[in-house]
């Protein structure tokens, strides 16, 4: 039974996009405020910090997640995949690079957030349709786009256009 | 940091969590989908959190006798995803497409969104719709006992839902379920769940501070040239509030709507 007392540090460890690493979190730290705090990963944005809004998502053990609704010492042992774990050294990757021709993006505010939930729907239900793939970007709030170049980018990604 | 400082307790068992929570003012942490979000604008300040999300075997959808056996750690994409579910209660499936997003989905679990209780959330409805039986870790309790008010059910402070048993539905039972909300994936305004096959159930949420039955409705109906009258009749029998939201009046005349809807899908359903 793993008990951590209130208002004090404990050690936490995960991988974060492969790499192990390591840091300190009172019980109450957000997952989120841990990555940009304490790790220096800014790649994941915050913006309403209850879940409404997308910005924050994470992948956590392959599942995209709202970093702002888990708490850092919940990731003890667990893979955590961010925005900045998808390009390689090779370039953006397959997503990425359709947002990028598609315009599925101004500001960017939103995109990182949407990358690690289509990216979970690419992997896990590569068939999607047009429906399923709006469906889950109903979960991201984005006031540049009008969703359509998100949607095109989708859609080609997912060999639908 | 938005959330008030807490105690973090993660039980490896069962046995474990119940005595961490005896005599306690402690949270159970499941998915945390709700709970988070009202530590984050701290509506609550409990000073331990029991997270349960480290405890083995609470995460299975099993067959029971044609129904099911769902662990209460089942989280809602396994459910909305499950092929047996979608094959034994295609209402239920349906409805999982109406539960906030994919993010969400993933982390928040069946047994969290049933104790949290919130009079619009689609899982509370579709227990008392399929006649659930919650099994704790004291007893089992039948769905119409779990509820007593918004966020309010008959869980002891030191007692854990640990599964959920959905008896089978008859052969060639028909189903509906409609919802709206002003959003996608927001809570309800309000939304119907129905089944029909030798006797009809109607369940509303969010017209009332607990999912409802609405028998009076149920009564009614024999064909489905009932429909309209059913309807009018669900619309009468229910006593929403007004909110931010919605006036009452615009809830009561949604349940007519969804009523209707859902019946007609539903007949056409049955066999």
């Amino acid at each position: 039974m793993r008990y951590l007392e209130a208002g004090k540090r404990h050690s936490v460890q995960f991988t974060l996009n492969g790499r192990a690493v390591e840091g300190e979190a009172e019980p109450r730290l957000l997952l989120s405020d841990f990555l940009r705090q304490h790790l220096g990963a800014f790649g994941t944005h915050v913006g309403c910090e209850h879940g409404s809004c997308g910005a924050c998502t994470v992948r956590v053990d392959g599942k995209a997640v709202r970093s702002c609704l888990s708490y850092a010492v919940q990731m003890e042992g667990r893979a955590v995949d961010t925005v900045e774990g998808l390009a390689s050294a090779e370039g953006l990757n397959a997503l990425q690079a359709a947002l990028q021709k598609h315009h599925g993006l101004q500001c960017g505010f939103c995109t990182p957030g949407i990358l690690m939930s289509l990216s979970q729907l690419h992997e896990e239900e590569p068939a999607a349709d047009e429906a399923r793939i709006r469906d889950v970007l109903s979960g991201h709030i984005c006031r540049c786009t009008g969703y359509h170049g998100i949607v095109q980018a989708a859609l080609e990604v997912f060999g639908k256009s | 940091m938005k959330p008030p400082a807490f105690e973090y307790l993660a039980p490896a068992s069962l046995d474990e969590a119940v005595a961490a929570l005896a005599g306690q003012d402690a949270k159970i942490l499941a998915g945390g989908q709700s709970l988070v979000p009202m530590l984050n604008f701290r509506l609550l300040a409990p000073p331990l959190l029991v997270d349960i999300t480290r405890i083995p075997g609470l995460d299975y959808i099993e067959d029971w006798d044609g129904g099911l056996r769902i662990g209460a750690l089942t989280r809602h994409y396994t459910l909305e995803t499950s092929p047996l579910v979608k094959a034994r209660f295609p209402v239920l499936h349906a409805a999982m497409a109406h539960v906030a997003h994919l993010a969400i989905r993933n982390r928040g679990t069946i047994g969290g969104s049933l104790c949290h209780g919130d009079p619009a959330a689609e899982l509370p409805g579709l227990a008392l719709l399929l006649d659930a039986h919650l099994k704790t870790t004291k007893r089992t309790i039948p769905v119409a006992e779990f509820y007593q008010g918004a966020l309010a059910t008959a869980l002891g402070e030191d007692e854990i839902l640990t599964e959920i048993m959905l008896p089978a539905l008859p052969t060639g039972t028909g189903w509906g379920f409609e919802e709206f909300a002003r959003r996608a994936g927001d809570f309800a305004l309000t939304a119907v769940g129905v089944t029909v096959g030798a006797e009809a159930r109607i369940v509303v949420i969010g017209a009332h501070e607990t999912p409802m039955r609405l028998p009076a409705a149920e009564a009614l109906f024999t064909d489905r040239a009932d429909i309209a009258a059913v309807a009018e009749a669900a619309r009468d029998e229910v006593t929403p509030n007004s909110d931010l939201h919605a006036s009452a009046d615009y809830r009561r005349h949604l349940v007519e709507v969804l009523t209707r809807r859902a019946l007609t899908a539903a007949w056409e359903r049955a066999a």
